[in-house]
């Protein structure tokens, strides 16, 4: 494959975050490339959900996460003054471990993230469905629920309330989209599912994902990126990150002696 | 194999014992209202009719019905509403959607908790200190229902807030990750989903408020007025005041008159109840997450 030419879609420097007195992520300056899936690996409390987090500004609510160094977003970095937070969330979506639908119907949550950035008073009907339909067609979701966009998003399965958690992020047309395990409380068949969409939207947008799942990362992803206790230890190509781990943590690691 | 050992019998024994303990403190518990009801009901029901919730007391108040104390409660209550509920609410929504944890905060929720201890005796002298003679708003149904309002903040911040908690973080995770900003995340999430627990926890505040007598009884509740109340700065009869005063301080009131005071007081305090239990099963049913 070939990712080296690609540009960076985000680039950190030098980041390092604290929880109040601890430290969580050490020195991370990554690049990650536009228009592929990067994967984050690592054993639990490694920092990678951290460094996902910290991408979208979602951790800023806690009042005691502190933050020095960059995260350059298309060029631009994301912690400068003259940001504006609904504009970074705008451009970079976010899916979470659990499903979150809103307890709306399943229209509804396909706009809600449009409406919120719409400069529109009222959109068109017919503009509205084209939206809803384009959506969820993307997700691989519209022809199980075109008949049934009215009812309660909170009534489909997982697997299917996922996938519209990715679908509501597309109307706004984000440039990133970073996912936080987002098959860990799916059932194989829904892992599957979900995989196999995560793959197809590559090219269109750049997916950050976090995983626990080693398989998930070999088969979902182009570039890996290995962290241990805040710090990055390698970033390669997947498959050679898998085939021949350049750090001897890497290797431990990938043949499951801790984690 | 399988078989019964002695061992077996005393635990079951035991456990029988504490079934048992248990199940009488429960009936000890019920008991009482169960009294309480059942006198009101004997000895007041002969006298209730529509005649006696429409018309005045009359003759030194010993005959007549109750209208001017109903209809006073009535205002007393409606107007303590009209004040405690918004604000209350807003001050749930800032304490639950905005503020983070910080001594601010936990002192206003120290000062909430105290408010709540407050005997409503106290609440009742502040009430003639503050409205009555301060803002000279005088004995009136706007002192009375402003001591009463003040009295009932803290339980309507506190039901408001934890209906707003109970809200999953989930759902406000989901918006601000999205975009959207606090108050678009309040109005289209959090309020939608938590206005059945508001508005029970309101009208829960509601019933209570219709029995308390010793806030209102020197901010704005007489023991007896010829006139109805046309607005906030008239005096009014109310009738948890009425009950205590045919029932102690008039002479020659007949036996069953306070009881039928204290049903149509019960009555109204239990239809409130009602009316929000129905309410609550059914936006309960129609939520699902």
């Amino acid at each position: 494959m070939q990712t080296d030419k690609r540009p960076a879609a985000i680039r950190t420097r030098d980041l390092n975050l604290w929880y109040g007195t601890f430290q969580a992520l050490f020195d991370v300056s990554l690049e990650i490339k536009q228009g592929i899936i990067t994967s984050l690996i690592g054993p639990s409390g490694c920092g990678k959900s951290t460094l996902l987090r910290s991408v979208n500004r979602i951790n800023e609510r806690l009042g005691y996460v502190r933050i020095d160094g960059s995260i350059e977003v298309m060029g631009k970095n994301i912690y400068d003054e003259d940001v504006e937070l609904v504009q970074v969330r705008k451009q970079i979506g976010m899916v979470f471990q659990r499903p979150n639908p809103l307890p709306i119907s399943i229209r509804d949550n396909v706009l809600f993230g449009y409406n919120l950035h719409s400069e529109k008073r009222r959109t068109p009907r017919s503009e509205l469905d084209g939206i809803v339909e384009d959506a969820l067609q993307q997700v691989l979701l519209w022809d199980q629920v075109k008949d049934k966009l009215n009812r309660k998003a909170t009534d489909l399965s997982l697997e299917e309330q996922q996938k519209l958690c990715i679908a509501r992020l597309l109307p706004v047309k984000p440039g990133v989209l970073l996912m936080d395990e987002p098959c860990s409380a799916l059932d194989p068949k829904g892992t599957e599912a979900v995989e196999e969409l995560i793959w197809e939207l590559r090219e269109k947008y750049t997916i950050l994902i976090v995983t626990h799942n080693m398989a998930q990362a070999r088969r979902a992803s182009e570039e890996c990126i290995f962290m241990l206790m805040g710090k990055v230890i390698e970033h390669s190509p997947t498959e050679s990150m898998f085939v021949t781990p350049a750090q001897q943590e890497t290797a431990d690691y990938i043949e499951g002696r801790y984690g | 194999m399988f078989r019964e050992t002695a061992l077996n019998v005393r635990d079951k024994k035991v456990q029988g014992l504490f079934r048992l303990l248990f199940l009488t403190m429960t009936l000890l518990l019920i008991l009482p209202v169960l009294v309480i009801l059942g006198m009101l009901i004997y000895k007041g029901g002969p006298v209730l009719s529509i005649d006696f919730l429409f018309t005045a007391p009359t003759d030194g108040m010993t005959a007549g019905g109750v209208f001017p104390a109903l209809l006073g409660t009535v205002w007393l209550v409606g107007v303590a509403l009209l004040v405690s509920v918004p604000i209350g609410i807003a001050a749930a929504i800032y304490l639950s959607e905005y503020a983070s944890d910080n001594w601010f905060t936990r002192i206003i929720n120290l000062a909430i908790i105290n408010l709540a201890g407050v005997p409503s005796i106290v609440h009742a002298l502040f009430g003639v200190g503050a409205f009555v003679v301060f803002f000279g708003f005088g004995t009136s149904i706007l002192a009375a229902s402003l001591t009463l309002a003040i009295m009932t903040l803290p339980v309507v911040i506190v039901s408001t807030r934890e209906s707003l908690m109970a809200v999953p973080q989930a759902f406000r995770e989901a918006c601000w990750s999205m975009g959207a900003t606090r108050w678009q995340t309040i109005r289209r999430v959090v309020l939608p989903n938590s206005v059945s627990g508001i508005l029970t926890g309101v009208i829960l505040e509601v019933s209570r408020t219709t029995g308390e007598t010793a806030p209102i009884m020197f901010t704005g509740a007489v023991f007896f007025t010829p006139f109805l109340p046309q607005g906030v700065f008239d005096q009014t009869m109310a009738l948890s005041l009425h009950l205590f005063v045919v029932a102690t301080q008039v002479p020659g009131v007949p036996d069953e008159l306070p009881y039928g005071v204290a049903l149509v007081l019960i009555g109204m305090v239990l239809l409130m109840n009602s009316i929000s239990i129905a309410f609550r099963m059914y936006l309960r049913g129609r939520k699902k997450w």
